[in-house]
């Protein structure tokens, strides 16, 4: 199956795979390196990486995007952009949590040092990090709590994953290697095929985690009253 | 020429405030004028919250694009391009559209126009039948080459343009320096205890009132600002509303000071005087002086009564032609970004590609990008 995954939740991704059973072939792969440009390359990079495997549109199976938890601009951008890819070539779409790109190009490097549970995290600004908790399975892994949002000290003291842990490396334990990970689409590939297309999710609601900041206005104190 | 370049198949995509649009035109004719509005959700905070706008929006897009396809009875295959808002506007709300708008050209090969949002206000007056009854729109099947203008009122915008071609050269005459004049209606109203939107409330409440009863300023109205015709001032055709609220203020917490009962109708309809006073009296000094013989009128606030009114007469008193869209033509839409966007495939103007920028503050004489 034909797949085109993309991930808005911190840098702006586009992948492109073919997943025979559990495998993935990547085809191509766009991503950016900075996490404020999102409207402006998530579509080109979908035109890049069509271009670039000699694919159209109508060649796909599927779209995938990651929904996040992200800052709410990029991972917007990116959602709707999968959602108008997937009805424009009457696709199916699915969703899955951007989180666990980084569990999956951290799970084998966790079994290599013999952790039953690590901890993975993102950059959710504001001094806090996007988080999630998995535990290694006999094939993969799970997740087995989050993901959350809130500063790196409250998080699980586990090993932890992700750029998440650069940006807080005295409240994290920061594996090394893995501290300038971000989730990613290509990751994302991987992480379907592991599960399957039977498994994964048509829901592809935005992860915020947080509400808007406005607070509801006080009732206007009258003068004199 | 192929009726692709003559009336081409717009789909227009509207998200710069809190209104989802999608509109669909061939040439002229509109087919279909979707709207999703989050206003509910922005009732109880009193004014339009971005991210909640913006949250909105993603919900609402893909249902949207649907019923509006559904609608007009046509096929995203069909369509020969697609106009997306790129701004003025809230940036997050933007991004969703923009980035929409870029999957959709993407995933169909279309070219795509990001668009200004202000342009496109006075683009719904190139539709066939945009106006409503008593405003002829007739200027619209020969959009006058020479001497068109637009007042533009909403509650994030207040200006008036110098539309010279609609496609090409449009000049920003005058503009709110600080709130919009929609804001200030819905300032006004919280303190007055009238709900949000203030704009229909006041307008209610002030038809019970007497609008000479409070003498209400007219922001940048002395000469100092104005300066004459022949040597304008620093702000001739901008406007002012903060110093008006401030006013407004003052009123009410006097009556309340005094333990009397504030005159809601009164100090609405002075309020609403001394708004639509100052705007049109700018507005017909601009045409005037400026040689604009057709003035539309465009935004939410075209939907005031009194604006609506004061407006035709002034016009009337200096020979100027108004044209007033009908209100779900007025209030943003996609038909409007759609209407303009078809202008511009039919002047042969460039398309915008797509690793363009929504730009919250895109000048008016940036007609697209």
């Amino acid at each position: 199956m034909l797949f085109l995954a993309l991930d808005s939740s911190a840098t702006a991704s586009v992948a492109l795979g073919r997943i025979e059973g559990d495998q993935l072939t990547l085809l191509a792969h766009r991503a950016t390196e900075d996490t404020r440009s999102h409207a402006e390359v998530m579509s080109p990079f979908v035109a890049e990486v069509l271009a670039e495997a000699g694919v159209s549109g109508g060649d796909l199976d599927a779209v995938l995007t990651g929904t996040g938890p992200g800052p709410f601009t990029g991972l917007r951008a990116g959602i709707v952009t999968a959602r108008a890819l997937a009805v424009t070539w009457d696709l199916p779409l699915y969703g899955m949590m951007s989180l666990t790109a980084l569990a999956e190009a951290a799970h084998s490097a966790a079994r290599d040092a013999g952790q039953q549970r690590f901890l993975v995290a993102s950059d959710a600004r504001r001094r806090e990090v996007y988080s999630a908790v998995y535990e290694l399975t006999e094939t993969g892994y799970s997740l087995v709590q989050g993901p959350t949002v809130g500063p790196a000290a409250e998080a699980p003291a586990l090993p932890a994953y992700g750029f998440g842990t650069s940006l807080y490396p005295q409240d994290l334990d920061a594996q090394p290697g893995f501290e300038s990970m971000q989730p990613g689409a290509s990751h994302l590939l991987r992480a379907a095929a592991r599960l399957g297309a039977d498994a994964l999710s048509a829901d592809t609601s935005a992860l915020y985690l947080r509400e808007s900041d406005a607070k509801v206005p006080a009732v206007r104190k009258k003068s004199g009253s | 020429m192929t009726k692709a370049n003559t009336e081409p198949l717009v789909l227009g995509i509207e998200s710069s405030c809190d209104e989802t649009g999608i509109g669909i035109v061939r040439g002229s004719t509109l087919l279909t004028n979707t709207v999703a509005s989050s206003m509910e959700e922005h009732v109880r905070f009193g004014g339009v919250i971005p991210e909640i706008a913006s949250r909105a929006h993603l919900d609402a897009f893909i249902p949207a694009l649907k019923q509006a396809l559904d609608e007009a009875g046509v096929t995203l295959d069909e369509v020969d391009a697609i106009a997306v808002t790129a701004g003025p506007g809230l940036a997050g709300a933007l991004m969703v559209g923009v980035s929409a708008a870029k999957a959709l050209a993407v995933a169909t090969g279309k070219p795509l126009y990001g668009i200004n949002h202000l342009v496109a206000h006075v683009g719904v007056g190139l539709l066939d039948d945009c106006g409503i009854e008593g405003h002829s729109a007739d200027f619209l099947d020969g959009l006058p080459r020479e001497g068109l203008g637009a007042l533009l009122v909403s509650g994030g915008h207040t200006e008036i343009l110098a539309v010279r071609d609609i496609t090409g050269d449009v000049e920003l005459l005058g503009a709110t320096l600080d709130d919009a004049a929609g804001e200030a209606y819905d300032k006004v109203a919280r303190l007055l205890g009238l709900p949000y939107p203030g704009g229909p409330a006041i307008d209610k409440a002030a038809r019970e009132g007497d609008g000479s009863v409070f003498a209400f300023p007219r922001g940048l109205s002395t000469r100092k600002f104005m300066g004459a015709a022949e040597e304008p001032g620093p702000h001739r055709y901008d406007f002012s509303f903060s110093g008006l609220k401030t006013a407004v203020a003052r009123v009410v917490e006097g009556f309340e000071a005094r333990g009397e009962e504030v005159p809601v109708a009164d100090v609405a309809a002075s309020f609403q005087e001394a708004v639509v006073d100052v705007i049109t009296k700018k507005a017909m000094l601009a045409c005037t002086e400026r040689g604009i013989k057709t003035l539309l009128l465009g935004g939410g606030v075209a939907a005031n009564s009194r604006l609506r009114e004061l407006t035709a007469q002034r016009c009337a008193e200096h020979g100027i032609k108004l044209v007033i869209p009908q209100l779900s033509l007025c209030t943003d839409n996609g038909a409007m970004v759609a209407a303009l966007g078809a202008r511009l495939v039919v002047e042969g103007r460039k398309p915008s590609g797509s690793d363009f920028t929504a730009d919250s503050s895109l000048p008016v004489t940036t007609i697209s990008v």
